[in-house]
């Protein structure tokens, strides 16, 4: 906290003492370059690096990252998506010599991440999540994410096996496309093992409310769904809470077994370490970084957690055969003939959607089989 | 209908099942702050101490593995807390409501300081009594599991709401807070009092930390207050400074949080963000249909910094 009002100050002193301060703050920084032989790299979270979820999985890569030669890593969690992030990557440009940072929530990006890439046109940012565009965005910008609606699409093969009552729950956060493109593939993996299956899906409006996430879980499980899964920041709160009912879980951003060993059947997990990795090679190697990254689980991008003890063998089978065939490429979740919960045709017969597909990241629908609603 | 939901009836199961469930630590520190508020002082900070509780708690649990002891844990370290507020607003010219603000921060930046080890680790939950096990139906039985901790809050309601009128401690806390000077003219002095009644407030807030990382929802999150503190301080002008009273808002938040989940499980989910903010449309219109421009806040202590 100090050390950001610190930096605050004296940058206002900077600005005010001198009308071109951007220019000789970044001429007197000189490790405030990109592309250097030892070069430092800046993460920020924003929660807790250890929620056993979304800021997990992304401090597992960065801790990935700590044994490569030349590369040092700095770090703040629990940065809100506010003013507080840009002092944030002031302070790690500045202080620490950042030249190249990974803000990695979502809300980050616009106008935060935006404001700092005008004032240290020098610094490269790779932001997380799928905003950035060529031709709204600076080059010095850049976005990286992977397609995990597979992974969700996996989970809801093998929950369509697990399932007694056909009735499966999905905890959601908010209602943005990468959200509803997870609930859409956990439905849609367990309707191809029976197309009766049906998913109840609860919006909690927020990113992290443990009680509601609580609340959630009780009433899914109470309306009789019994395997839940969710898209919250830390599905630690979900996986215990329906564990203690009895349920099934599936899980999301990180492997979350160790909180529910038996009812733990599997899970989508991202893989940044591979993503990071790649980044700082270029970094290291003197090449551009890229601005547009995607990559799903033939990439590495994304894998899967270790089946549990509770998954049948038929549903073993069918995993890997999906597993398989998804690593061949060009395999399509969403595919006509499909209609949403509203009626509308999404997609034609005949007419597929593969990974890659930029429509998928834009979704604003819940496909048949969803019982919720987007606004 | 099929066999495994039980449909509509979820709804009302749901709110009865929330309010019991989530509004355990809202009678906590909503009841240490009324005692507090009764002597003439505002502890903001105990949104600060519910998240200290919380930490200390499940840290305290995990070391020993017992959930009792982590309760003991978070009462002491609540204590200090409040007892920190009351020493600091005992020196003149001192603002109880920026020291409590001070203390909010303080409280919960401390708790995720130490809390960072804690966050992995599983630790025992507080015992529950399953009032439910007369009826055959899982949703009922998960419904009525009943924490201790909710009794003593209704237990420790009652006992309040009966010891603020006819025990001598509960009225020596009216007359603190009521004017200092009356106090002083009986003989007593209301620096101690107030500072009793803030340590006392403080524990009290500490426990219902507990509950959050023990039972409900059950693990140590940085997240895992979200202003619930704030709210329950809150709760206590809502119910007129009557500790009765703030276990009904209590309840009545709690069964309101739930209604949100609860309809959208059953199929009712449009316009889920306007369900969620019931409880506050709810507080707003008992607010405005209980005021009158004509009198005071009914029951409002007279030293408190906020009505002088």
């Amino acid at each position: 906290m100090t050390d950001r009002f610190m930096l605050s100050r004296r940058q206002l002193l900077k600005t005010s003492a001198a009308g071109a301060a951007l220019g000789l703050a970044s001429a007197s920084f000189p490790i405030g370059r990109a592309f250097a032989a030892t070069a430092t790299v800046g993460f920020i979270y924003v929660g807790p690096k250890d929620d056993y979820g979304y800021n997990q999985a992304h401090a597992e890569g960065a801790a990935a990252l700590k044994g490569v030669e030349g590369i040092s890593i700095v770090e703040e969690e629990n940065v809100p998506e506010t003013v507080d992030v840009q002092k944030t990557m002031e302070s790690m440009i500045n202080l620490d010599g950042a030249s190249l940072i990974f803000p990695t929530s979502f809300g980050y990006f616009d106008p935060h991440m935006l404001a700092m890439c005008a004032k240290f046109p020098d610094v490269q940012f790779r932001h997380c999540g799928g905003m950035w565009n060529k031709d709204k965005h600076p080059m010095n910008a850049g976005s990286f994410f992977g397609y995990i609606g597979m992974g969700q699409y996996l989970n809801g093969v093998v929950a369509g096996h697990t399932s007694k009552s056909k009735k499966l729950g999905f905890v959601a956060a908010k209602p943005i496309p990468q959200v509803l493109l997870n609930i859409n593939s956990f439905l849609l993996g367990a309707r191809s093992v029976d197309p009766t299956i049906t998913c109840q899906v609860i919006f909690t409006g927020e990113w992290s409310l443990a009680v509601k996430e609580a609340e959630a879980t009780n009433a899914l499980v109470d309306q009789g769904s019994d395997v839940i899964t969710c898209h919250v920041d830390s599905p630690k709160v979900v996986v215990e809470t329906a564990a203690g009912r009895g349920a099934f879980v599936c899980g999301y951003h990180a492997n979350q077994s160790p909180l529910a060993p038996e009812k733990y059947l599997t899970g989508a997990e991202w893989n940044w370490a591979k993503v990071y990795k790649m980044f700082v090679d270029d970094l290291i190697a003197g090449k551009p970084l890229p601005n547009f990254t995607r990559g799903g689980l033939a990439d590495g991008f994304v894998k899967m957690s270790p089946l549990g003890p509770a998954v049948s063998e038929p549903a073993r089978k069918q995993f890997d055969a999906t597993l398989a065939e998804m690593m061949k490429g060009g395999f399509s979740v969403i595919k006509g003939p499909l209609k949403s919960n509203k009626g509308v045709v999404v997609a034609t017969e005949g007419q597929a959607f593969a990974e890659t597909a930029i429509e998928l990241e834009s979704m604003d629908y819940l496909v048949e089989g969803v019982v919720g609603s987007t606004a | 209908m099929d066999a495994t939901g039980i449909g509509l009836w979820g709804v009302p199961l749901a709110i009865l099942g929330g309010a019991i469930r989530v509004s355990t630590p809202f009678i906590f520190v909503s009841l240490g702050e009324a005692i507090t508020e009764r002597s003439g002082r505002i502890n903001l900070g105990l949104e600060g101490t519910l998240v200290f509780g919380a930490m200390s708690a499940y840290a305290v649990a995990v070391e020993t593995s017992s959930p009792w002891l982590g309760l003991i844990a978070a009462a002491f370290a609540g204590l200090c807390f409040g007892l920190f507020h009351g020493w600091i607003c005992k020196f003149p010219k001192v603002n109880d409501i920026a020291i409590g603000i001070a203390l909010m921060l303080f409280g919960s930046g401390l708790a995720f300081f130490f809390g960072k080890p804690f966050i992995q680790p599983s630790a025992p939950d507080l015992p529950a009594i399953p009032f439910g096990a007369w009826s055959d139906i899982p949703q009922v039985q998960a419904a009525l599991d009943v924490n201790v901790l909710f009794l003593i809050g209704a237990a420790l309601a009652v006992f309040l709401w009966w010891a603020f009128r006819n025990t001598r401690a509960g009225l020596i806390l009216r007359v603190v807070g009521d004017s200092s000077d009356a106090a002083r003219a009986m003989g007593l002095n209301p620096t101690t009092v107030r500072l009793a009644a803030t340590g006392i407030g403080g524990a009290l807030a500490g426990i219902g930390g507990a509950y959050l990382s023990l039972y409900y929802p059950g693990s140590w999150t940085e997240g895992i207050s979200s202003g619930q503190g704030l709210m329950a301080v809150a709760l206590v002008i809502f119910a007129r400074w009557n500790p009765l009273g703030c276990f009904a808002a209590a309840l009545l938040f709690g069964g309101a949080g739930a209604l949100g989940p609860a309809l959208q499980s059953v199929g009712v989910t449009q316009g889920y963000y306007l369900f969620y903010a019931a409880p506050y449309i709810l507080t707003l219109v008992i607010m405005i249909a209980t005021s009158s421009p004509s009198r005071s806040l009914a029951g409002a202590p007279g030293e408190l910094s906020i009505t002088k």
